[in-house]
């Protein structure tokens, strides 16, 4: 991302602002999208930095405090399986333990083909339809080993398109 | 308007079992057969439960549960072009809202318009006496508003139970340049679904209240903060918020009486722990969310060093309808000490999983079998949760224990956020606490060290127990543990660790001692594994 982009996206974000401070995170998330592996390059965290004129080392804090934020690559595809007691109790264990082994990756780690990012996130708020995972922006609920598996199989012919 | 309007549930739940493919096909459909001028689809959120899409078509008032493709053709060609119901796929409507003797208790307040409007529409909203109370209150004097909330004895729905007319007056009596209204809508309580779907389903009556908190408080700008992964909520508010600048509801001198109010959405970022108020003041303020040190409290210092109002969504959807109705109103539901209803989030082996709202004093074994129907496959109940992961774990002998504000005080069961989470005897209890000490060790913010490091060593011995390598001892020093990590850590977070592990230990501490003792998992999912290297602490 160069400067001019994220010159851009500040300006966007000027029309909610109602403080001043009050956009660093919003800001970040709006970076991150930007990047197709989901991450924020130690760079630009730098020049959001200067642009927002805060100190390198809070935009640093800032990014390594929420659990959605990265500073390495991650995956084309981010997997956020629930593990509250919500999803554990109707076979949450089950479905985390099969996309481990499917995967072949733990919680925080990226397959080597950089398709998926495996990682634990807490209620999403869909224990109607428990268990819940999360790939980018979808919901998928409901869940058996049997469609999380035909969801994986999808993603992955889908990319060899 | 069209003859015949077919209300769908798209709601995130509802998604998920196919409601917007469906009500894309429905669409499709209605196209194909020249029907445009004769139906209309509407999407609304959670009608009932979640067998399938439930899809509501009026004016026959006949409720269809969609689980495919096939099925809605299959009302297509059959109800909607030949007018004959299709019986196979009707479901009784008590079957989606409670049971007949249950239906006395069901009172709508700030679910009132969730399954009803479309959310998308701010002129559905107002037909329903949307914005009539902001209306009704610029017309009162500000301290007129705040002793109407107090009066009504309405209290924080977030969990603490804080009573908000104070928590206004507080803000009110403030001296300052600058004032804030927040609302907290990082649900991320474990089981807790309800700001979410109050958030999907009826937007307006969110906001509506907090231009009613700014005008009463003193304060001209707003935040609603949301968790980063309600991307559902996120859009339909910020819709919302749009619709409600157009039609003058917020920004400058808001139905011509000359008080001004900005709103915005900011989003979090995945932090548990952003729910604690200061947290999220902090992170609003774009720092990383840990909690403040209290005193000074948000309604004298809070956002940007300002006094702020922090009301949960819930607690915030009920002003609207407590202007409009009165306190007296209000008062009449529910309990003396707790008025008004409370929306409960049915989760885990149940029958029917869901939302619904009842007045407050309703029991655990009302919702659980009046609306929840029941435990599922027939099996048996071990325990039901309540109240979110902070709450309370009960075994079946306490289903009749009333809930309201003082149930944790009279029975030692907490209300919380409403979270319901019933759990059938195929679980195996320490499983069930070493998931629950996970969460709280996966969201400790790291700050102080009784919640960081008293987590990690609950964890490790509970770890230890499924393992069935832990002795009597750890059972003591978990129990030790969870007393110092209450009384010494910053904020709720980890004060509140005890309240889940003490209920679980001591409720069923039985199997807790099979565990350290006789070395047995009553369900067969903890297995003996041999220490790796010998004393290992």
């Amino acid at each position: 991302m160069d400067r001019a982009t994220l010159r851009n996206i500040i300006d966007e974000l000027k029309s909610e602002q109602l403080e001043e401070q009050d956009i660093l995170i919003y800001l970040l998330h709006k970076v991150q999208d930007y990047y197709q592996s989901h991450y924020i390059p130690p760079e630009v965290g730098e020049m959001i930095a200067e642009e927002l004129n805060v100190p390198p080392s809070k935009v640093y804090e800032v990014l390594t405090f929420y659990t959605m934020f990265s500073t390495k690559p991650r995956g084309k595809y981010i997997i956020r399986v629930c593990t509250s007691l919500p999803c554990h109790v109707p076979g949450g264990r089950e479905i985390v333990e099969y996309l481990k082994k499917k995967l072949g990756v733990n919680f925080g780690e990226t397959t080597k083909d950089g398709l998926f990012t495996l990682e634990e996130t807490g209620c999403l708020g869909l224990c109607g339809v428990s268990p819940v995972i999360m790939i980018n922006d979808q919901y998928y609920g409901d869940l058996t080993v049997e469609k999380v598996e035909e969801i994986i199989e999808s993603l992955k012919g889908g990319d060899a398109k | 308007m069209t003859p015949i309007t077919v209300l769908v549930s798209v709601d995130s739940n509802s998604i998920l079992l196919g409601a917007r493919e469906f009500a894309n096909y429905l669409r499709t459909l209605i196209k194909d057969y020249n029907l445009d001028s004769l139906v209309s689809v509407l999407e609304t959120v959670a009608i009932g439960a979640y067998d399938g899409v439930v899809m509501h078509v009026l004016p026959d008032d006949v409720y269809y549960v969609v689980k495919s493709k096939e099925h809605v053709k299959k009302i297509v060609e059959e109800h909607l072009l030949k007018g004959r119901q299709v019986w196979d796929l009707t479901v009784d409507k008590s079957k989606l809202k409670p049971g007949e003797k249950f239906q006395v208790k069901e009172y709508r307040i700030v679910t009132r318009n969730i399954g009803v409007i479309d959310p998308k529409n701010i002129e559905e909203y107002i037909a329903r006496d949307g914005y009539f109370a902001l209306s009704k209150a610029l017309q009162m004097k500000p301290e007129e508003i705040i002793n109407e909330i107090k009066a009504s004895g309405l209290r924080g729905r977030g969990g603490a139970g804080f009573p908000t007319g104070l928590k206004w007056e507080f803000t009110a009596k403030a001296k300052a340049d600058q004032k804030y209204i927040v609302c907290n809508a990082d649900e991320g309580e474990p089981g807790t679904f309800k700001d979410r779907l109050i958030m999907e389903g009826d937007p307006h009556s969110v906001i509506e209240a907090m231009i009613i908190a700014g005008y009463a408080v003193g304060a001209t700008k707003g935040y609603i903060y949301i968790r980063g992964e309600y991307y559902n909520s996120v859009e339909n508010l910020r819709k919302a918020i749009k619709d409600a600048y157009e039609y003058g509801f917020l920004g400058e001198n808001i139905l011509g009486s000359g008080f001004n109010f900005d709103l915005t959405v900011r989003l979090g970022a995945g932090a548990y722990v952003c729910g604690e108020e200061t947290a999220l003041l902090e992170s609003i303020e774009g720092k990383a969310g840990r909690p403040r040190l209290k005193p000074p409290y948000p309604p004298q210092v809070g956002l940007f060093g300002k006094p702020t109002v922090i009301n949960n969504v819930e607690t915030l959807a009920n002003v609207p309808q407590i202007i409009l109705n009165g306190a007296e109103w209000f008062r009449s539901i529910g309990t003396p000490n707790s008025p008004g209803t409370k929306v409960f989030c049915l989760a885990g082996d149940v029958n029917r999983r869901g939302m619904v709202e009842l007045p407050m004093g309703v029991t655990v074994r009302e919702v659980l079998y009046g609306f929840g129907g029941g435990i599922k496959g027939g099996r048996e109940l071990k325990m039901v949760q309540t109240g979110g992961l902070a709450g309370t774990f009960i075994g079946p002998d306490k289903l009749d224990t009333p809930l309201d504000y003082d149930s944790m005080k009279n029975y030692g069961v907490s209300l919380g956020s409403g979270v319901i989470l019933a759990i059938d005897d195929t679980h195996c209890t320490v499983d069930i606490a070493l998931n629950v000490m996970e969460f709280f060790r996966h969201e400790s913010c790291g700050k102080c060290t009784p919640c960081r490091e008293g987590t990690k060593v609950a964890c490790d011995i509970l770890e230890k127990m499924t393992k069935f390598q832990a002795t009597e001892e750890d059972l003591k020093y978990l129990e030790q543990i969870a007393y110092v990590t209450a009384d010494a850590s910053f904020c709720g977070l980890g004060q509140s660790i005890n309240v889940p592990l003490l209920s679980l230990i001591n409720n069923f501490r039985d199997e807790f001692i099979a565990h350290v003792k006789d070395k047995t998992c009553a369900v067969g999912l903890c297995k003996e594994v041999k220490p790796k290297k010998a004393a290992v602490k």
